[in-house]
C-alpha cells in the first residue's frame, strides 16, 4: 500500500467514524447516567433521519433555497429528543429504574419494535433519499479521487465539535456537572440533594437527541429506509462497551478505531470488513475488561 | 344381497364423483412477499398489482367461473412465521400457493409443498439451483432464474461494450450478490477471457455507506462496474457514486436497477446499463400498445402513485400461469372443475402471458422468460431515467439447458456465442 | 399445594393430546418447545444475574452441526445428527466461555453478542461451504434408521421435544438446586463472598455456561431438524434478544416460565402477523410492555399470584 492509498483509507475512515461517534455518543451517555442500554436508541437515529428528509424535501418544495436543509437538522434533533424521548423517559422507563437491569433494557426492545412499525406507518417501504445538502457543499478533490466536502470535512468537524462541546457542558456547567455527579454515584448525588428525577429526564433528552441529530446528519448521504435503525443499535453498542460505560472520549477513540479499521480493511482485505467493529471489541475487553477508559468498579462485601 | 348392491353402487360413485368435481366457492391462493423489512421494496407493490390482478379476474367472472381470494404472508415476520403460516394457510385448503421472494425462503418452501403436496408458483425466486439439485412434483417457477439473468446480461454488455477491459464488481454480501457474480464471472471468463477483474466487493446487505468503496474505485478507474444490488442498497450506491463523479468514469452495470429508476431520479446519468429480472418495464416496447397492458398501468399508478416495476409483473405472471393452468386443465377435463392432480398436469408445458412477452414452463418446471435490458436516458419528460437501446433476448437461448447446472454450462460457453443469439432491439 | 400441581399436570396432558386434538397446532408448538429450551438455557444464565446477548450462537451451531452431520454423512440417523449437533454446541460452549466467565453484566452481555456476530459474518463469508444467507438444507433423516414421511416424522419431533423439555426442565431445576447450582446463583447474589469462601466463580460460570450453551443446542438442532434448514439468521442478535425476552415473559429465572412463555410468545407472534398483517411488529411490542409494566414476575410471576390468591381463599374457606 502506498502513501496515497494510505491516506484514502485514513480520509474515508475518519468520515465514517464522526457519524459512528455522533449516534454512539448519546447511547454512551445515556448508559453512564442511567445504566439502561437503550435498544430503541436505533429507532430515534432513523426517525431524526426520515424527519429531516420530510422537512428537507418541504423546504426544496416550497422554493426555499437548499441551504435550509441545515436548519432542518436540528430542528430535527431537538423535535426527536423532546417530542420522543421526553414522553418516553417520563412515561415508559421513570416506571421501571426500580427494576432488574434486564427488565430496563426489555422495555427499550419493545420500545424499538413498536417504533419500527411506527416509522413505517407514517413513512412507508420505499427508500427516501434527499441529499439536498450534501449537494449544496460539492465535492474537494484529493489525489484524482473526489471526495463530498459533507462526508469529509463537515461531519468530523461536528463530531469534533460535538465532543469538545459534551466535555464543555459536562465540565463547566451546572447541569452538567449533575449529570456527571449522578454517573459516578447515584446514591450518594441523590444524598446531596440532587433531584436524579430531572437529570435523567435531562440525559434522556440530550441522549436522544443526539440519536436523532446522527440519523438528521447521515441523512444526506445514504438511503433512508425500514431495518436502518436495526443496524446502528449493534454497532453503537460495540463502541459503548469498548470505550468503557460513559466515557465520551473512549466512545471518540473507539469511533475512530472501528472506523479506520474498517476503511483500512478495504483496502487491503474487503471480506473482513463486517468483523472489524467486533474483532476491535474482542481485542480490547480481552486486554481491558472494563473497556478502554473504564475503571474497575469498587466492590460492595 | 340388496344391502351389498347397494354398498358396491356407493363404493362405485365415490371415485367417480372424484372425476367431476363440484366447483368451490372460491380458488384461495396464499401468497407470501415481504411486507416489513428491507425487501418490502418489492413485496408492497407486488401486493398491490396481486389485489389489483384479482380484482380484475373476478370481474371477470374468477378462474373457470370461481372467484379467485387472496391471503398474504409476511417473509419479514421471519422463516419460522412464514412456515407456520404456510402450513396453516394449507390446512385450510388453500389450492395454490405463490411463495416465495427470498431465495433462501425458496429453499425452504419448495420441500414443504411438496410434502404438504399443495402447488406452489415460485413466482419472484432468484436461485437457481432449486431444480438443478432436486425434482418437484408440485413446485413450479414462472420466471426466469439468476443464470439467465446473469447471462442476458453479460450478452448486453458485450453487444453494447465489445471493447472494455477492466471490471469490478460491488455486490450484496448474500447468497444472491455471491451466485450473481460467480455466473457473471463464469460467462465473462469463458466469452472475454481478456478482461481483467480489479476488484470484488462485497459490502455487508443493508450498508448505509459506500464511501470507502467509491474512494478504491475511482483510484482504480475500472471500464466496468457490476452491482446487482437492489432497494436501498443500490440507490444509496449510485447516489454516493454519482454524487463523486464515479458515473462519468465509468460505466454501470446495474441488472436490478429498473426497480430503482423512479427513486434515483436524477442521479443515475444517462448511459448505463439497467437489468429488470425479465422483460419487465413500464414502457415495454412490445406492449405498451396493448389495452390489457395500459389499462394495468393505469390502475397500478392510480393505486400506488409509481411506475410498476418488475415484482408486479412477476406477480402477474404468477396469476396468469395459475389461470392458465386450470383453463387447460378445465378444457382437458371437459370443461368440468379440474382435480390438483389435473391442474398439476395442465402445468406441464403450460404457454401463459403476464404483462411480459409469453412465458413457457419447461419440463423441469423451469420458467422460460424473456430478458429485457437498455441503457438509461436522462431528459425525456419524465424526473428520472428511462431506457433507450433496449434489447428483448430470447429466454430459451439464455437458459441453461435441463439437467446441467448453471454455473457449468456457462462457463462452457466459447467466444462468439453472443453473436448466434435472437433479440428484437428498440430505440426507446 | 394440590391445585399447583394439577394444574401443570393437566396442562401437560392436554400438551400431549395435541396432535389429536388441534393437529394444526402440533408445528407451531414444536418450535415453540425448541425455543422454549433454548430459553430455559438464557433462564439458567438469569440466575446467576448474567445476560447473554449471543446466545443464539449456540442455537446456530447445534443446527449447523446437524446440516454439517447431514451433508457429510448422507442418510445419518436422526440420534446421530442429534449428538452431533450437540456436541459442536458443547464444545464452542467450552471455548467461548473458558474467555467470557470472567466478564459480568454488560461487558458479558457484549462479549457474547461479539462472538454471536462473528459466527454469523464467517457463515456469510463462508458461502461456498455454508450456504450464506440461504444457508444449509437438513433433510428429514432416518428415525432409529426407519424412513419416515413428514407427518409421522414431525410427529416423532413434536413428542421427543416434549420429553426433551420435560427432561431438560427437570435436571435444570435440579442443577440448580445442587451444590454447584447454589454457588451458580450466589454469583449474583454476592460473588466476593464466593470468593472469600475460597471458590473460583470464573469455574462455577464455566459450568453454568456449558449448560446454557447445551440448553441452547438443544433447541436449535430441534428447530434445524423441524424446519429442514438452517440460515444465518438463527445466530442473529435479534434472535439472542428474542430469547432473552421470552424468559422474561416466562418470568426471569423459572425453568417451566420459559416454556410456557415460548409458547405463549410464539402464538401471538404467529397470530399478530397473520391478523394483523404488517404492523405484528407493534403488537408484539405493546404486549411485551404491558406485561413488563404491570406483570414483571411474567408468566410465571402471574400463576403464582393467581395460586396463591385460590389456595389463600380456600384456607379461609376452610
Amino acid at each position: 500500500m502506498n502513501l496515497t492509498l494510505f491516506l484514502l483509507a485514513l480520509f474515508d475512515g475518519i468520515a465514517y467514524a464522526a457519524l459512528v461517534f455522533i449516534v454512539a455518543v448519546g447511547l454512551t451517555l445515556i448508559f453512564g447516567v442511567m445504566r439502561i442500554l437503550n435498544v430503541a436508541h436505533g429507532s430515534l437515529y432513523a426517525m431524526g433521519a426520515y424527519l429531516t428528509a420530510s422537512l428537507t424535501t418541504f423546504i426544496v418544495a416550497a422554493g426555499l433555497p437548499p441551504i435550509f436543509a441545515f436548519p432542518c437538522m436540528l430542528v430535527s434533533a431537538v423535535l426527536i429528543g423532546a417530542v420522543i424521548g421526553g414522553p418516553l423517559e417520563w412515561l415508559l422507563l421513570r416506571r421501571i429504574y426500580h427494576k432488574p437491569e434486564v427488565l430496563q433494557l426489555l422495555v427499550t426492545f419493545a420500545i424499538f419494535m413498536i417504533l419500527e412499525d411506527v416509522q413505517r406507518l407514517v413513512w412507508g417501504t420505499q427508500p427516501i433519499f434527499q441529499s439536498a445538502a450534501l449537494q449544496l457543499l460539492g465535492n474537494v478533490r484529493v489525489f484524482s479521487v473526489n471526495y463530498t466536502v459533507y462526508q469529509l470535512i463537515l461531519l468530523p468537524m461536528v463530531a469534533v465539535a460535538l465532543l469538545l462541546g459534551l466535555r464543555f457542558f459536562l465540565r463547566r456547567t451546572v447541569a452538567g456537572k449533575l449529570i456527571v455527579a449522578t454517573t459516578e454515584d447515584r446514591e450518594a448525588a441523590q444524598a446531596i440533594g440532587i433531584d436524579a428525577d430531572k437529570v435523567f429526564l435531562l440525559t434522556f433528552i440530550v441522549g436522544a437527541g443526539l440519536a436523532g441529530l446522527g440519523g438528521a446528519l447521515a441523512s444526506p448521504t445514504t438511503s433512508i429506509l425500514p431495518g436502518i435503525g436495526a443496524d446502528m443499535i449493534v454497532l453503537s453498542f460495540a463502541v459503548v462497551a469498548t470505550a468503557g460505560l460513559g466515557q465520551i472520549e473512549g466512545a471518540a477513540l473507539t469511533a475512530l478505531l472501528i472506523g479506520l479499521g474498517r476503511s483500512f480493511a478495504v483496502y487491503v482485505w474487503p471480506e473482513t470488513q463486517v468483523l472489524v467493529p467486533y474483532l476491535i471489541m474482542v481485542a480490547v475487553l480481552l486486554v481491558r475488561p472494563e473497556g478502554l477508559f473504564g475503571s474497575p468498579a469498587a466492590r460492595k462485601i | 344381497m340388496k344391502k351389498l348392491l347397494m354398498a358396491t353402487a356407493a363404493c362405485v360413485s365415490i371415485p367417480l364423483a372424484a372425476f367431476a368435481q363440484d366447483k368451490p366457492e372460491s380458488l384461495k391462493v396464499g401468497v407470501s412477499a415481504f411486507l416489513t423489512g428491507p425487501a418490502s421494496v418489492f413485496g408492497v407493490p407486488a401486493k398491490d398489482a396481486a389485489e389489483i390482478l384479482a380484482e380484475d379476474i373476478n370481474a371477470a367472472g374468477g378462474i373457470q367461473g370461481v372467484p379467485i381470494e387472496l391471503t398474504f404472508i409476511d417473509e419479514g415476520a421471519g422463516t419460522e412465521v412464514l412456515t407456520t403460516e404456510y402450513r396453516r394457510l394449507v390446512e385450510n385448503g388453500a389450492d395454490a400457493m405463490l411463495a416465495a421472494i427470498s431465495s433462501g425462503n425458496c429453499k425452504t418452501i419448495a420441500p414443504l409443498a411438496e410434502d404438504l403436496e399443495v402447488i406452489n408458483l415460485m413466482w419472484d425466486c432468484g436461485t437457481q439451483t432449486i431444480f438443478e439439485e432436486d425434482d418437484y412434483k408440485y413446485v413450479f417457477r414462472t420466471q426466469a432464474h439468476a443464470g439467465t439473468e446473469m447471462l442476458a446480461t453479460v450478452a448486453y454488455l458485450l453487444k453494447t461494450q465489445p471493447d472494455f477491459q477492466t471490471i469490478a464488481v460491488v455486490n450484496q454480501d448474500y447468497a444472491w450478490g455471491r451466485d450473481s457474480w460467480d455466473i457473471f464471472s463464469a460467462a465473462l471468463k469463458a466469452l472475454r477471457p481478456d478482461v481483467e477483474v480489479v476488484g470484488e466487493f462485497f459490502p455487508k446487505f443493508g450498508s448505509p455507506d459506500f464511501s470507502t468503496e467509491i474512494s478504491r474505485l475511482q483510484a482504480m478507474q475500472p471500464d466496468i462496474i457490476l452491482s446487482t444490488s437492489w432497494g436501498g442498497d443500490l440507490d444509496t450506491f449510485v447516489q454516493q457514486a454519482s454524487q463523486r463523479g464515479l458515473t462519468n468514469t465509468s460505466t454501470f452495470v446495474l441488472p436490478l436497477a429498473e426497480s430503482s429508476l423512479e427513486r434515483l431520479g436524477s442521479s443515475l446519468p444517462g448511459g448505463h446499463i439497467v437489468g429488470a429480472r425479465g422483460d419487465h418495464y413500464w414502457n415495454h416496447p412490445e406492449r405498451r400498445d396493448d389495452e390489457d397492458f395500459k389499462a394495468f398501468m393505469a390502475k397500478f399508478e392510480e393505486k400506488t402513485g409509481s411506475k410498476a416495476i418488475y415484482p408486479v409483473f412477476h406477480m402477474s405472471q404468477g396469476l396468469a400461469a395459475l389461470e392458465a393452468a386450470y383453463d387447460k386443465a378445465a378444457e382437458a377435463n371437459g370443461g368440468n372443475w379440474p382435480s390438483e392432480d389435473q391442474v398439476i398436469a395442465a402445468f406441464e408445458g403450460l404457454e401463459f402471458q403476464g404483462l411480459g412477452r409469453p412465458v413457457t414452463l419447461r419440463e423441469d418446471h423451469q420458467g422460460i422468460e424473456a430478458q429485457l435490458l437498455g441503457t438509461s436516458v436522462q431528459g425525456g419528460d419524465l424526473p428520472f431515467a428511462t431506457l433507450e437501446n433496449i434489447m428483448i433476448f430470447d429466454g430459451a437461448e439464455l437458459t441453461t439447458p435441463v439437467g446441467e447446472t448453471s454455473v457449468e454450462w456457462v462457463g462452457s460457453l466459447q467466444p462468439g456465442w453472443v453473436d448466434t443469439l435472437t433479440v428484437d432491439s428498440y430505440e426507446n | 399445594m394440590f391445585i399447583r400441581i394439577t394444574i401443570p399436570t393437566l396442562l401437560l396432558m392436554v400438551l400431549a393430546l395435541v396432535p389429536f386434538v388441534a393437529p394444526g397446532m402440533q408445528v407451531l408448538l414444536t418450535l415453540a418447545l425448541a425455543k422454549g429450551i433454548a430459553v430455559m438455557g438464557i433462564t439458567v444464565l438469569l440466575r446467576s444475574g448474567q445476560v447473554s446477548f449471543g446466545h443464539a450462537l449456540y442455537f446456530a451451531i447445534a443446527a449447523y452441526g446437524g446440516a454439517f452431520t447431514l451433508m457429510l454423512m448422507p442418510g445419518a440417523d436422526l440420534i446421530v445428527v442429534f449428538v452431533f449437533g450437540i456436541i459442536a454446541a458443547v464444545l464452542s460452549g467450552i471455548i467461548v466461555g473458558l474467555f467470557v466467565a470472567r466478564y459480568r453484566f454488560i461487558f458479558f452481555a457484549m462479549l457474547n453478542l461479539a462472538f454471536s456476530m462473528i459466527f454469523w459474518s464467517i457463515l456469510e463469508k463462508f458461502y461456498h461451504y455454508t450456504g450464506g444467507a440461504d444457508g444449509m438444507r437438513l433433510p428429514r433423516p432416518t428415525v432409529m434408521w426407519i424412513e419416515l414421511e413428514r407427518g409421522a416424522y414431525e410427529l416423532v419431533m413434536f413428542y421427543l421435544a416434549l420429553a426433551l423439555a420435560l427432561g431438560l426442565g427437570w435436571f435444570s431445576m435440579r442443577w440448580l438446586d445442587s451444590p454447584t447450582g447454589q454457588l451458580f446463583r450466589t454469583i449474583k447474589t454476592n460473588e466476593t463472598r464466593l470468593q472469600y469462601l475460597g471458590m473460583s466463580p470464573q469455574r462455577v460460570m464455566l459450568t453454568g455456561y456449558v449448560l446454557s450453551a447445551l440448553l441452547c443446542g438443544v433447541g436449535g438442532i430441534i428447530m434445524g431438524l423441524v424446519q429442514g434448514v438452517v440460515t444465518p439468521e438463527y445466530a442473529f442478535w435479534v434472535r439472542s434478544g428474542e430469547m432473552v425476552f421470552i424468559a422474561v415473559l416466562g418470568g426471569a429465572g423459572s425453568v417451566p416460565g420459559a416454556l410456557v412463555g415460548a409458547a405463549i410468545y410464539e402464538i401471538v407472534r404467529t397470530y399478530a402477523s397473520a391478523f394483523a398483517g404488517d404492523i405484528w411488529q407493534l403488537v408484539l411490542g405493546t404486549f411485551l410492555l404491558i406485561i413488563i409494566l404491570f406483570a414483571p414476575g411474567g408468566i410465571a410471576g402471574i400463576y403464582s399470584g393467581v395460586m396463591d390468591r385460590i389456595a389463600g381463599k380456600k384456607e379461609e374457606g376452610e
